[in-house]
């Protein structure tokens, strides 16, 4: 069973580092930790891709002389799908960037219990207040 | 005669003279094996764990119902759990995987094999990869940089401001080195872009990377000389504009290619001279595309989080 | 290749194309380009329902000029014409019907970005029905994702941007996890199309290699998308998301977002993975338990609940528990009923949304339920929709929601023993929790009270709070039109058609199933 445990180092290690950040994104109170995780989360994918796209003694997959022979580069669809896969978690990292200054400017912490907690009270305070626009009236 | 360093038995020389004696171990004290007992320093997930609860302590302090706590606390521990068991079945599903550079592993199949033999015929791109994500699945590409344009809508829409703060606080500083370096390095930058774009389809690169580091240039002349320099050329409608001219521009371009394709009819475009720089079909084009679009989002990301506006 | 063949691929690039002019028009021109649109992707899923169901055959659309196994590709059968058109209309009357909110809630320079997130989100949802290919669902999932969060927080308070930070954190777990199953699953096939990525997952399975990573390959897809579309344990996000958003977003959100990964779900158990043939049998068992689960959690929360619009949210957690039961069932007739039950819970939902909006609109913003005594007397087309929403989720005969529950009911019989005795008292447990919060709702809006108290209510004016009069540009009230109430009668009126003529539906989604693999 262990057979190629100790050989694929590369898949190992984006396995342990996709755990880690996805615990990061899950259980960091602090939105920006949970960005790194994310970062983290996304990054060991590609590192899963890039490792599963190399061929021992091969050559990048850009034609060196003319040479269209398969033996002679390594797969070019991981490397495609890295790729792609950065600029969707580059995207993803920016919009959560932006929600975080928003959260900070309305709340003034990065705490994401600490404001579920404010959210909490406020509501407590005006149970009656159930309305549709009663968060809008307040500054 | 010579100065003499009043705080010589201190300086660096005198150290070194005394190392050469034996006198003095720069390492003592740093690498020294720790006696058992001592707590390691290292990092300590029970010791994060426990902080994290301490925190909570502290934030749930005030609330009656400690329902809501229990709650938590229970969700960690289930986490944790739910992440250990992932990852070890992370690890045996690695484990039986080929191993890693393998040729005979069964992604290397005919797929890959056929990007690789005919990408040259049948695309005219020199780099496959450029070839493969610009040709073979453009409709996988076209969607990441619809990807792009929708996180850049959102971020727009979470961050812009009606009236940006006074440009004063957000007047570069007039330093000695930030001004001349940007006026050297911006062009430089720009044109190393422009070449990464245009090189796309023959060498590593294309639209993505080279879009990337000609908004690094933008980013650099707009810290250096401020928004209102920035402005003249990068103004917001400029932006808008040119960000739906090149995503028009792609997905008409695209939908040409598809539409022909689907229905089995000629299409025009040719794969032309492999290496050439105008060659590879639309590769070169889509990849000018792509560029500019990245160049965009990046700059109207740095100046959304910059100021709320351009 | 005849027109008709080619319109799937029109749509989505017509909904992506009209995204990116969107970026340049103003507020209004968006609104009017999307509702265009929206109305065209909709004729031209008509045309192509029409066709494949006509022709009784799926075919495959190639994006480009290299055939399956190296280029992208479309699929198209009756099931995928259905669904997007279904999902087409359903978008068009959610923002017909809430189309004043959204020139209240949103800001003038953000409406044209919001109708973007519009466009883009209905693109993605259309690429996801008729994609057949691994990657490009990744792709589109991730739109779908950032889109979604976008309708969430188009509203300016800061209450949405705690929602859409949990529901984006939940939404990237689930699409990372999404993401390395994926890998994985090209690491022991090497193919990311769906039908060659099938054929080599069955030679796998013959040969008894890799029976572990494959198993753990569906564990990921499933729970990555499960995590997406609210699948019980996973569901601690949906209330927040739904409930504080814009009414048009909650409809969207709630009706199609979370349906659009669910068809895509089914897509990959009955086109890529070999549920049947490998240990991953399973899988359906654990799907079967927490849709069951779901149901009756889901309702009693929806109970617990004081405010109106997170009492419907949970009651979509109870509702997309039906539809995982019915994929747990483990048969054809059980995904039909889910497959059956995405519509017209899509139908359901909106209403509810829309009409609860009608309502509380006429009670002065008040949610809860002392606020809105008697609001079915103050606006009679909102209090007539949401009572026949309600009604159809319970499921009453002739509506919708009775049909989609006797498709459970019935689809029960031809599974395990063990699996109809459960999915049979569950149906019965939350059919009555259903009828426990919805049915108080409607006996309070019926309500009856004094004309003075009306008028009351109808500030807003409650005995012991006073809402402060808005000021300012906010105080721009609410236009009033027949806009909003044309979205509402015509949903109510299509659940009425789903219900009596669902004989034609059932057809349509029984062939086109049988054609899916």
């Amino acid at each position: 069973m262990v057979s190629t445990f100790f050989t694929n180092y590369e898949e190992v290690a984006s396995c342990i580092l996709f755990v880690i950040g996805m615990m990061n994104l899950l259980l960091q109170p602090n939105l920006i930790k949970k960005i790194i995780g994310l970062d983290i989360m996304d990054c060991s994918v590609y590192l899963f891709l890039a490792a599963k796209g190399y061929i021992e003694g091969r050559h990048a997959p850009i034609y060196v002389d003319g040479v269209t022979d398969a033996v002679n580069y390594i797969n070019p669809v991981p490397s495609g799908l890295v790729l792609t896969g950065i600029v969707v978690s580059v995207s993803v990292s920016a919009l959560m960037m932006a929600l975080t200054i928003n959260l900070y400017r309305e709340y003034s912490t990065l705490n994401l219990d600490e404001i579920m907690m404010k959210l909490r009270q406020e509501e407590t305070e005006k149970l009656g207040r159930l309305t549709y626009g009663a968060v809008e009236d307040e500054e | 005669m010579s100065k003499r360093n009043p705080d010589y038995e201190n300086s660096f020389w005198q150290k070194f003279a005394m190392w050469c004696s034996g006198d003095y171990d720069p390492a003592k004290g740093k690498f020294e094996m720790k006696k058992p007992g001592q707590k390691s320093k290292g990092p300590n997930i029970i010791g994060k764990l426990m902080h994290i609860l301490a925190q909570e302590e502290s934030i749930y302090a005030s609330e009656r119902d400690k329902n809501l706590r229990t709650f938590n606390r229970f969700y960690i521990i289930v986490s944790v759990a739910l992440g250990f068991l992932l990852t070890i079945l992370l690890l045996v599903t690695v484990s039986q995987l080929p191993r890693f550079g393998d040729a005979n592993a069964p992604e290397n199949n005919e797929v890959a094999r056929r990007y690789i033999e005919k990408g040259l015929e049948e695309t005219g791109a020199v780099n496959i990869v450029a070839g493969m994500i610009l040709d073979y699945r453009a409709f996988d590409t076209f969607g990441e940089s619809c990807v792009l344009f929708v996180a850049s809508c959102c971020v727009l829409m979470l961050l812009k401001e009606k009236k940006p703060e006074p440009e004063k606080r957000y007047d570069p500083v007039n330093s000695a080195i930030l001004q001349p370096a940007a006026r050297i390095l911006v062009p430089i930058i720009i044109i190393f872009g422009i070449y990464v774009i245009l090189n796309g389809h023959i060498s590593p690169g294309g639209g993505f990377s080279g879009g990337a580091i000609i908004g690094t240039g933008f980013i650099l002349y707009q810290t250096a000389f401020g928004f209102e320099k920035t402005g003249k050329f990068l103004s917001e409608k400029f932006i808008k504009v040119i960000t739906v001219l090149a995503l028009s521009f792609y997905c008409f371009a695209k939908s040409y290619s598809f539409y022909t394709g689907a229905n089995h009819l000629h299409s025009v475009i040719t794969p032309g001279t492999p290496g050439a720089i105008l060659s590879a079909g639309l590769i070169v084009y889509l990849n000018i595309c792509v560029g500019i679009v990245v160049a965009c989002t990046m700059y109207s990301f740095y100046a959304a989080f910059r100021r709320g506006s351009f | 290749m005849t027109l008709v063949q080619n319109f799937p691929f029109f749509c989505i690039i017509l909904s992506m194309f009209s995204a990116i002019i969107s970026f340049v028009l103003s507020g209004r021109q968006a609104k009017i380009v999307h509702l265009a649109m929206t109305g065209l992707v909709f004729v031209m899923s008509l045309f192509v329902l029409q066709y494949t169901y006509m022709t009784g055959s799926s075919y495959t659309y190639m994006m480009g000029h290299y055939p399956a196994p190296w280029g992208n590709e479309i699929r198209i059968g009756a099931l995928e014409s259905l669904m997007a058109a279904a999902f087409s209309l359903i978008m068009l009357l959610s923002v017909i019907g809430g189309i004043y909110h959204i020139d209240k809630d949103i800001d003038k320079e953000r409406q044209g970005l919001f109708f973007i997130q519009l466009d883009l989100l209905l693109a993605s949802l259309l690429a996801l029905i008729y994609t057949n290919d691994l990657f490009t669902a990744y792709v589109f999932i991730e739109i779908c994702t950032i889109a979604a969060c976008g309708l969430i927080m188009a509203r300016k308070i800061g209450r949405v941007y705690v929602s859409a930070v949990r529901y984006m954190v939940m939404s990237l777990i689930g699409s990372g996890l999404f993401l390395i199953g994926l890998s994985l699953l090209y690491a022991i096939t090497g193919q990311l199309l769906m039908s060659p990525a099938r054929i080599a997952l069955q030679k796998i399975a013959d040969t008894g290699q890799y029976e572990v990573p494959m198993a753990v390959i569906m564990v990921l897809l499933t729970v990555g998308l499960g995590i997406k579309s609210g699948l019980y344990p996973f569901h601690t996000w949906i209330p927040d998301a739904y409930g504080y958003s814009t009414t048009s977003a909650s409809a969207i959100l709630s009706s199609l977002v979370s349906k659009g990964y669910i068809f895509l779900l089914i897509k990959l158990i009955v086109r890529v993975l070999p549920y049947k043939s490998i240990p991953g049998a399973q899988m359906e068992n654990i799907l079967f338990l927490f849709g069951v689960v779901g149901m009756i959690i889901g309702s009693v929360d929806a109970i617990k609940d004081k405010n109106i619009r997170r009492m419907i949210s949970y009651s979509s957690v109870a509702q997309i528990g039906y539809i995982y039961m019915g994929i747990g069932l483990g048969n054809n007739a059980g995904a039909d009923a889910a497959l059956f039950h995405v519509i017209s819970h899509g139908l359901m939902k909106s209403l509810l949304f829309l009409a609860a909006t009608g309502l509380i609109d006429c009670s002065g913003g008040r949610l809860d339920r002392k606020g809105l005594t008697g609001a079915g007397y103050r606006n009679k087309v909102a209090g007539v929709g949401f009572t026949i929403g309600s009604l159809s989720m319970i499921g009453m005969p002739l509506l919708a929601g009775f049909v989609s529950k006797f498709m459970f009911a019935s689809a029960a019989t031809s599974a395990p023993i063990y699996k109809m005795i459960i999915a049979w008292t569950a149906l019965a447990i939350s059919t009555v929790l259903n009828a426990v919060y919805f049915m108080r709702m409607v006996l309070v809006i019926y309500t009856p009270v004094g004309a003075v108290k009306a008028s009351r209510l109808k500030r807003g004016a409650q005995t012991d709070i006073e809402i402060k009069p808005e000021s300012g540009e906010k105080a721009a009230m609410l236009q009033k039109g027949p806009l909003e109430n044309i979205g509402i009668i015509g949903i109510s009126a299509l659940i009425i058609m789903l219900g009596t003529y669902s004989q034609v539906i059932i057809d349509i989604i029984r062939n086109g199933f049988a054609l899916f693999d």
